[in-house]
C-alpha cells in the first residue's frame, strides 16, 4: 500500500511556462466561484474544502507516516464539539474557536498517539477504531450533556460576513474555509519538505533505519498523530459552523471509514490527493443513490472497486501518470521533428 | 520554485474543475442571492414539487420503505389525475440517517429544486438539524417522522409540524388510565436516560396529575448498559404493582423477560416504541408478554381482526398493485400510507391556492379527518395553535399472538 514518493522529474518541469498562468487562472476561478453559482453550490463546495482538510490530516498520518487510523471521525467530532460548545455556551466568536479546536485536538491526538505507539499497523487500526466507535456514546454521556446537549445536539447560528461585506453567509464561509485550506495545505507542504517531514517519511519506509540515523521515532510518531488529529479537528470545527448543527449521530463510526476511503481513492502520500478524495466522498454516494434507491451501497461499492482497480495509486497517482504519458509523447514528437531537420 | 507552482497548479485546477461542474448544474437557477427562498413560493400550474429526505442507506435504512411507499402512492395519485389537475413531483433523497447529510440534501431541495415543502423527513436528529433552517427559509417541514415533542411549537416554529403521536401524549394516556382504573396503584418506572426517556416520564407525570406520588420507584439505564437486570430487581423490591416500561427494543425485551423470571407480575405498560411483536416480544418470549398493554392509533397489519376490514383491504390492494416489494407485516408501511393520505388531504384543502403559507394554514385546519387505516373512533384534528395530529389513542393488550385494541378511545389533552 505504501510506496516511496516518486521524485517528480524536476528537469521536465522547467519546460512548463504555463504553470504560473494556470495557477493564477485557477485561483481566480476559485475566488469567483461563489459569485457565479448558487448559495447551495457554494455550500456544497465548502463541504468539499472542509473534508479535504480532514483528509489531508489523515493522509499525513497514514500516507506519509504509515500509521493507519480508523478513528479520525472522533477527532473531527472533538473539533466540531469544541467549536459548538464555545459558540453556543460561552458566546465565543466563531473564528476564535478554530485555534481552540486545533489546540484541543493536537493535545488529544498527541496523548492518544503516545501510548498507541506500542501498537503496530492493524492493532493500531483497531485501537483507533475503538475510539471512533465509542465517540458518539461519550457525547451522549449524561454528565457531559449540560455542555454537549446530549442526544439532541447543539444548534448554532451561521457566521455572518464581517465588515459589512455585501456577501451572503454561505459565500463568506466559503472564502473563510478556502483561506484556511490554502494556509493548512501550504503548512503541510512545508512540513513535509522540511527536516521533520522527511523524518516522518523515513519512519514509514524503515523505522529501524530511521532510528539508526538518530530520528526520535516515538516522538515523531506521536507528533504526527497530534498534527493529524489537529487537522481533523479544525475541519470538524469548520463543519460545525457550516452545517450549524452537531449531534452524536453526526459522527457515527462510519465517518472514520469514509475518511480512509477518501485518502485511498484520492491518493496516499499526495497532498493534492486530499482534494480529489474529498470530491469523491462528497459526490459518489449521491450519484450512487441517484442510480439506485434500492441498493445505493452496491453502486457505491462498484464505483469504489472500479476506481481502485483502474487507479491503484489513487486519483492523484492516476493523473500524474497521465501527465507523464502526455509529456513523454510530446517529447518523443519533438525529438522526431528534430531528427527530421537533420 | 517551479515545483511549488506545479503543486498549486494541480490543486487549483481541481477548483476550476469544480466550478465547471457546478456552474453547469446551477445554471438554470437564480443568481444565488441570500434571503428566504420559500416565502411566497407556490406551486406552478402544472405541478406541485415536494421534497423529502429518507435513510435509504446507513443504520436506519429499514425505514426507507416509508419513502418508497410514498413515491408509489403519489405516482398513483398522478395517474388518477393529480390534485386539482396538478401532478405531484416527489423528490426523495438519501440522507443515510446523518444530520449533516440531511442539511445538505434539504438545502438542495429548497434552493435548487425549489420544492414547495419538505414532507416527512425521518428521525429526530435529522429533523432537529433542519428545524431552524426551514423555519428561517419559511419552507414547511410537514409531518416530520419523529415522536419528539418539539415539533408542536407553532408559536416559535410555525413552519414545522410532526406526524407521529408524540411521546408525552402517549405517556399521558398511561397515566390517565392508571388513575382511572387503579387509583391505589404503586408505580415503578424504568426509562432510558436521555431526552426520549425524559419526554415520556414528563408525560406520565402530567397524566397522573395530582396523583404523582403513585410513582414509588424510578430506575434509569444508559444505552451502553449491557442489561437492565439490576434495575428490574430494584423496581421489584419497591413492592410496585404497576410497571411502566419506557425502553428501546433490546432493553424492553430484557425487562419483560427478567420481570417474568423473577416472578414479578405487575400490570405492565410498554411504550409504543417497543411494541413490535417480531423484534421485542418474540425474543422476550411470547408467553411472558401476555397481558402487556400499549397504545395504538392505527391498525396493526398483522392483527387478524382487521382481515375483512375495508381500510386494510384497500391498503393491501395498494400494496399488491403499486408496491409489491413492500412487506405486508411491516407497520411502517401502514404509517407511510397514512402520512401520504394526510398530505394529499392538506393539498386538496388548499384548492387552487397552493402556496407554502396556505399549506401550513390548511395543515393546521384538519377537522375530523379519519383515514380508514386509523383505529375506529380515532380522528386527526389540528388547529392554528395545535400542531398535534393524534391526541386520541386506544389501549391494546397482547394476547400471546397479537395486540388487541380494547376499551374506548382515550384523549391525551386535558
Amino acid at each position: 500500500m505504501m510506496r516511496p514518493r516518486s521524485l517528480a522529474p524536476i528537469a521536465l518541469l522547467r519546460h512548463r511556462p504555463a504553470v504560473p498562468v494556470i495557477s493564477a487562472l485557477a485561483l481566480g476561478a476559485a475566488v469567483l466561484l461563489p459569485f457565479v453559482v448558487s448559495d447551495y453550490r457554494a455550500f456544497e463546495v465548502t463541504q468539499v474544502i472542509i473534508q479535504a482538510i480532514a483528509l489531508l490530516g489523515l493522509n499525513l498520518l497514514t500516507g506519509y507516516n504509515g500509521q493507519i487510523s480508523l478513528g479520525h471521525g472522533a477527532f473531527y467530532a472533538t473539533g466540531a464539539y469544541t467549536a459548538a460548545i464555545l459558540m453556543s455556551r460561552f458566546d465565543v466568536a466563531y473564528w476564535l474557536t478554530l485555534p481552540c479546536a486545533a489546540v484541543v485536538c493536537l493535545g488529544v491526538g498527541f496523548s492518544f498517539g503516545w501510548p498507541a505507539l506500542r501498537l503496530e499497523s492493524s492493532y493500531l487500526a483497531l485501537a483507533t477504531f475503538a475510539l471512533g466507535v465509542s465517540m458518539p456514546q461519550v457525547l451522549k454521556y449524561k454528565h457531559l450533556a449540560p455542555w454537549t446537549g446530549g442526544v439532541q445536539g447543539l444548534t448554532l447560528d451561521k457566521p455572518e460576513a464581517p465588515w459589512g461585506l455585501p456577501i451572503s453567509p454561505d459565500q463568506w464561509l466559503y472564502f473563510f474555509c478556502l483561506a484556511i485550506m490554502v494556509v493548512l495545505f501550504a503548512c503541510a507542504r512545508t512540513f513535509l519538505r522540511g527536516h521533520a517531514g522527511l523524518s516522518v517519511q523515513a519512519i514509514r519506509e524503515h523505522p529501524v533505519a530511521a532510528a539508526a540515523v538518530g530520528i526520535d521515532v516515538p516522538m515523531y510518531k506521536a507528533l504526527t498523530f497530534g498534527i493529524s488529529a489537529m487537522y481533523a479537528g479544525i475541519a470538524g470545527a469548520l463543519s460545525a459552523m457550516s452545517v450549524q448543527f452537531v449531534s452524536p449521530d453526526s459522527f457515527a463510526a462510519l465517518l472514520s471509514v469514509t475518511f480512509l476511503v477518501g485518502i485511498v481513492v484520492g491518493g496516499l502520500s499526495s497532498v493534492s490527493g486530499a482534494i480529489y478524495g474529498s470530491i469523491f466522498i462528497q459526490f459518489a454516494p449521491k450519484v450512487a443513490s441517484d442510480v439506485s434507491k434500492a441498493a445505493p451501497g452496491v453502486v457505491y461499492g462498484l464505483v469504489l472497486l472500479g476506481s481502485v482497480y483502474l487507479m491503484p495509486l489513487g486519483i492523484a497517482g492516476g493523473l500524474k501518470r497521465l501527465a507523464e504519458l502526455v509529456r513523454e509523447r510530446a517529447r518523443g514528437m519533438s525529438r522526431k521533428r528534430r531528427r527530421s531537420h537533420v | 520554485m517551479f515545483r511549488r507552482s506545479s503543486f498549486w497548479a494541480r490543486s487549483l485546477t481541481i477548483a476550476a474543475m469544480g466550478i465547471v461542474s457546478c456552474s453547469r448544474s446551477g445554471k438554470s437557477k437564480d443568481d444565488g442571492t441570500a434571503g428566504p427562498v420559500g416565502s411566497g413560493a407556490s406551486a406552478s400550474a402544472a405541478e406541485i414539487r415536494i421534497g423529502q429526505t429518507m435513510p435509504y442507506s446507513g443504520p436506519a435504512s429499514s425505514y426507507g420503505t416509508i419513502g418508497k411507499l410514498q413515491a408509489a402512492f403519489f405516482k398513483k395519485v398522478n395517474r388518477e389525475g393529480g390534485i386539482q389537475g396538478r401532478k405531484i413531483n416527489f423528490i426523495t433523497l438519501d440522507d443515510a440517517y446523518s444530520p449533516p447529510k440531511a442539511v445538505e440534501q434539504v438545502r438542495r431541495l429548497v434552493e435548487e429544486d425549489r420544492v414547495l415543502l419538505i414532507f416527512q423527513p425521518l428521525g429526530t436528529p435529522s429533523n432537529t438539524a433542519i428545524h431552524k433552517y426551514l423555519n428561517t427559509q419559511k419552507v414547511p417541514q410537514l409531518f416530520a417522522a419523529s415522536g419528539a415533542s418539539q415539533w408542536n411549537d407553532p408559536k416559535n416554529f410555525p413552519w414545522t409540524m410532526g406526524f407521529n403521536a408524540n411521546y408525552q401524549m402517549e405517556a399521558r394516556i398511561y397515566g390517565k388510565h392508571i388513575v382511572k382504573t387503579r387509583p391505589e396503584a404503586k408505580i415503578a418506572v424504568l426509562y432510558q436516560n436521555d431526552d426520549y426517556g425524559k419526554d415520556y416520564l414528563k408525560g406520565l407525570r402530567d397524566g397522573l396529575g395530582d396523583k404523582g406520588k403513585l410513582i414509588v420507584a424510578e430506575a434509569t439505564y444508559e444505552v451502553s448498559d449491557p442489561t437492565v437486570d439490576s434495575q428490574i430487581a430494584t423496581l421489584k423490591g419497591s413492592g410496585a404493582d404497576t410497571f411502566v416500561n419506557i425502553t428501546t427494543p433490546k432493553f424492553a425485551a430484557q425487562a419483560i423477560r427478567r420481570a417474568f423470571d423473577m416472578t414479578w407480575a405487575p400490570a405492565q405498560y410498554l411504550n409504543n416504541v417497543s411494541a413490535s411483536v417480531g423484534s421485542v416480544l418474540t425474543p422476550a418470549g411470547l408467553d411472558k408478554a401476555v397481558g402487556l398493554m400499549t397504545v395504538a392509533y392505527y391498525k396493526d397489519p398483522t392483527d387478524p381482526q382487521w382481515n375483512d376490514d375495508a381500510g386494510m383491504k384497500e391498503w393491501r390492494e395498494f400494496m399488491a398493485k403499486e408496491y409489491p416489494e413492500g412487506s405486508l407485516s411491516d407497520g411502517a408501511n401502514v404509517y407511510a400510507y397514512l402520512a401520504a393520505q394526510s398530505l394529499v388531504k392538506v393539498l386538496q384543502q388548499c384548492g387552487r391556492d397552493v402556496t407554502s403559507e396556505n399549506v401550513m394554514k390548511e395543515a393546521g385546519n384538519l377537522k375530523d379527518f379519519a383515514p380508514a387505516q386509523l383505529l375506529p373512533g380515532i380522528t386527526i384534528n389540528t388547529g392554528p395553535h395545535d400542531y398535534l395530529l393524534f391526541e386520541q389513542m386506544r389501549l391494546a393488550r397482547f394476547d400471546g399472538k397479537t395486540w388487541v385494541a380494547f376499551g374506548e378511545v382515550l384523549t391525551a389533552s386535558n
